[in-house]
């Protein structure tokens, strides 16, 4: 047998060997594999711990190879801050959804941001509740059709869908805040920049950091995996811009 | 170590450095503010960690996540901040992490009044949040106690991997007393030889601290192992003081906190008059000490439990499960703040002594 080639693509040590339970054509499994690429790049899944929500990503912790606390709905970034505040040293994130962060955990995320906490935030938006199984969330687009708003979301009533990069970038405290996508391969690839450097401005002590993602759910939203994509970009993107909204080494925010 | 004199909220708070713990996360509430207020300046002394949450639901769950590096934390508040951390105190028994609550308790419900009361006794005795589970409940009855109940309670919650919570009415923490701490502090407590604290998977294989198990075949034996821990503690942890109980009291007071305090000059001053009442204190409310109560209730010469507390009665509830009709149950309770006064309760031993004497004619 032929001497095999220099490897040039594994899975990174911060994931396990579990098939996830992720739909056909839902992200979450990219967005896992761009925080353990990360983890494992700045060399601190043995320091690592992560904090996982309620929602669909709960189960996070069968698919990295790095220690987690699970955490009650929306409350992951109040046991981040307990933990990194003991633990300064070790590496601290949490994943969360958009019903776990935008909507039940909104008081949890908005002061553990002004308070400075100096962990990562992996805020993963796909404008839906996807394991209680599509209801409206409070990033559901205007008039799109979940099975809380059957006739789409009445912004008269519902008001309008959160855009939590920019309400949390009004916040005085310096933060590293970024809103980024994975539909398309160049998304994946500036999303996993924005990633890596959150996780680095934590490890150099210096901020709170939360990256938003732009995520997709075929099954709740109805349409097939190619349409989701499409869908990001066509609807989500236009009242999600992309970019940075603050970032404490470039003064902006 | 000298002696000191001290405000019951701020001994709790010094106890809990003593102890190994000066790593605190609280909300302002009333009546024990100054034990936030104290500790904001004395843990940065001891080199531990002070946050003040935004709310009672953070605080909790600032808990849960500081719990899980194994080392000692630890929160003060009152009755509705307690309330707010019912959600953590579910999740932390489920995960089986240990933790300390100290409850200040004040009247209730609803926002209640500020001034204190026992009315959290079922709150804290019976679980207070989802699920099977149980929280240890220790009460003391002055702040040398409050101090040392505090420094046993951290063990207690290591030794059992579990959530316990030191219930304190409004008086034990604004009434200032000599206090006695420990001659030698514990160190903050590591997470050395905790094979259950998230430390990082260096050499190891991750691990999960979690309180979700999908499939009810594994849930249902989370909640029989945390059964078994809980008849350990009923077997292991039982905690109570007799004061002047005799095969000559008429009258047995079950009574907890400072109430038993008061019931004492109740007991003194009726031995003047030649009445006999033995009080019986649970120091531990759960584990509940049935048992021992049940021992001394069905003594020939008892003619009445008369379970006094600072509630429309609460705790009565348990010393009746215990009791099983074998002796008539009496209660005195006032609430909404309002402290029942000696003279209030020999009224009433009075009056079930001269109903029985009528019954007995």
């Amino acid at each position: 047998m032929a001497e095999q080639a220099n490897v040039i693509f594994r899975r990174p040590q911060s994931l396990s060997e579990n098939v996830t339970h992720y739909c056909p054509g839902c992200t979450h499994g990219i967005i896992h594999r761009l925080v353990a690429e990360s983890l494992d790049e700045l060399g601190v899944r043995e320091r690592a711990v992560g904090v996982a929500p309620v929602g669909c990503s709960v189960l996070i912790y069968n698919y990295f190879n790095v220690d987690f606390l699970e955490a009650p709905h929306g409350r992951a970034p109040a046991l981040a801050t307990g933990f990194k505040r003991m633990r300064p040293d070790m590496i601290v994130f949490t994943y969360q959804g958009d019903g776990d962060l935008a909507s039940i955990g909104m008081g949890e995320i908005v002061h553990a941001a002004n308070r400075g906490e100096k962990f990562t935030t992996i805020f993963v938006n796909n404008a839906i509740y996807g394991m209680t199984g599509g209801q409206m969330a409070p990033t559901t687009m205007p008039g799109q059709k979940t099975t809380t708003s059957p006739f789409g979301r009445d912004t008269s009533l519902a008001g309008y869908p959160i855009r939590m990069s920019e309400l949390l970038s009004a916040l005085v405290t310096p933060a590293y805040i970024v809103r980024t996508a994975v539909h398309t391969p160049m998304h994946v690839i500036n999303a996993k920049k924005h990633i890596k450097k959150a996780f680095r401005l934590q490890k150099e002590n210096k901020c709170f950091s939360l990256v938003e993602v732009l995520s997709t759910c075929p099954t709740n939203w109805g349409m097939p995996p190619h349409e989701a994509t499409g869908w990001v970009a066509s609807t989500m993107q236009p009242y999600y811009p992309l970019g940075v909204f603050k970032d404490p080494e470039k003064g902006v925010g | 170590m000298a002696k000191k004199l001290m405000k019951g909220n701020e001994a709790i708070g010094e106890a809990a450095i003593a102890a190994g713990a000066p790593h605190y996360f609280a909300y302002p509430i009333t009546p024990q503010s100054e034990v936030a207020e104290y500790l904001c300046w004395r843990i940065p002394e001891v080199g531990g960690v002070f946050v003040q949450a935004e709310s009672e639901v953070a605080v909790g769950n600032m808990l849960f996540g500081a719990a899980a590096t194994g080392m000692r934390v630890f929160t003060t508040s009152s009755s509705p901040g307690i309330s707010l951390m019912q959600e953590a105190i579910s999740y932390m028994a489920g995960a089986q992490l240990p933790v300390v609550l100290v409850n200040i308790m004040r009247g209730g419900p609803g926002l209640g009044g500020i001034l204190p009361a026992q009315s959290d006794y079922n709150q804290a005795v019976k679980g207070g949040g989802h699920g099977d589970y149980k929280t240890i409940v220790l009460a003391p009855a002055s702040v040398q106690e409050a101090v040392d109940l505090m420094i046993l309670g951290f063990d207690l919650a290591d030794k059992y991997r579990n959530p316990v919570m030191l219930i304190g009415d409004g008086m034990i923490g604004q009434m200032m007393e000599s206090v006695e701490f420990p001659e030698k502090y514990r160190d903050p407590v590591s997470p050395e030889g905790k094979d259950w604290a998230l430390t990082g998977a260096k050499g190891r294989k991750a691990r999960i601290t979690k309180s979700l198990f999908l499939d009810p075949e594994k849930l249902e034996i989370n909640s029989i192992e945390l059964d078994r821990k809980y008849k350990r503690v009923e077997a292991e942890e039982i905690r109570f003081e007799k004061y002047k109980v005799s095969n000559k009291n008429k009258i047995l007071i079950v009574a907890y906190g400072s109430m038993a305090r008061i019931c004492q000059t109740v007991i003194d001053e009726l031995e003047e008059e030649g009445i006999s009442v033995g009080l019986f204190r649970p120091i531990t409310l759960y584990p509940f000490p049935g048992q021992a109560i049940h021992i001394e209730a069905v003594k020939a010469n008892i003619k009445t439990v008369l379970v006094v507390e600072m509630s429309m009665g609460q705790m009565i509830e348990d010393v009746d499960r215990y009791l099983k009709g074998k002796k008539p149950i009496e209660f005195y309770g006032r609430t909404g703040g309002i402290v029942p006064s000696p003279n209030e309760v020999k009224d009433k031993i009075r009056t079930i002594l001269k109903s029985k004497k009528a019954e007995s004619k």
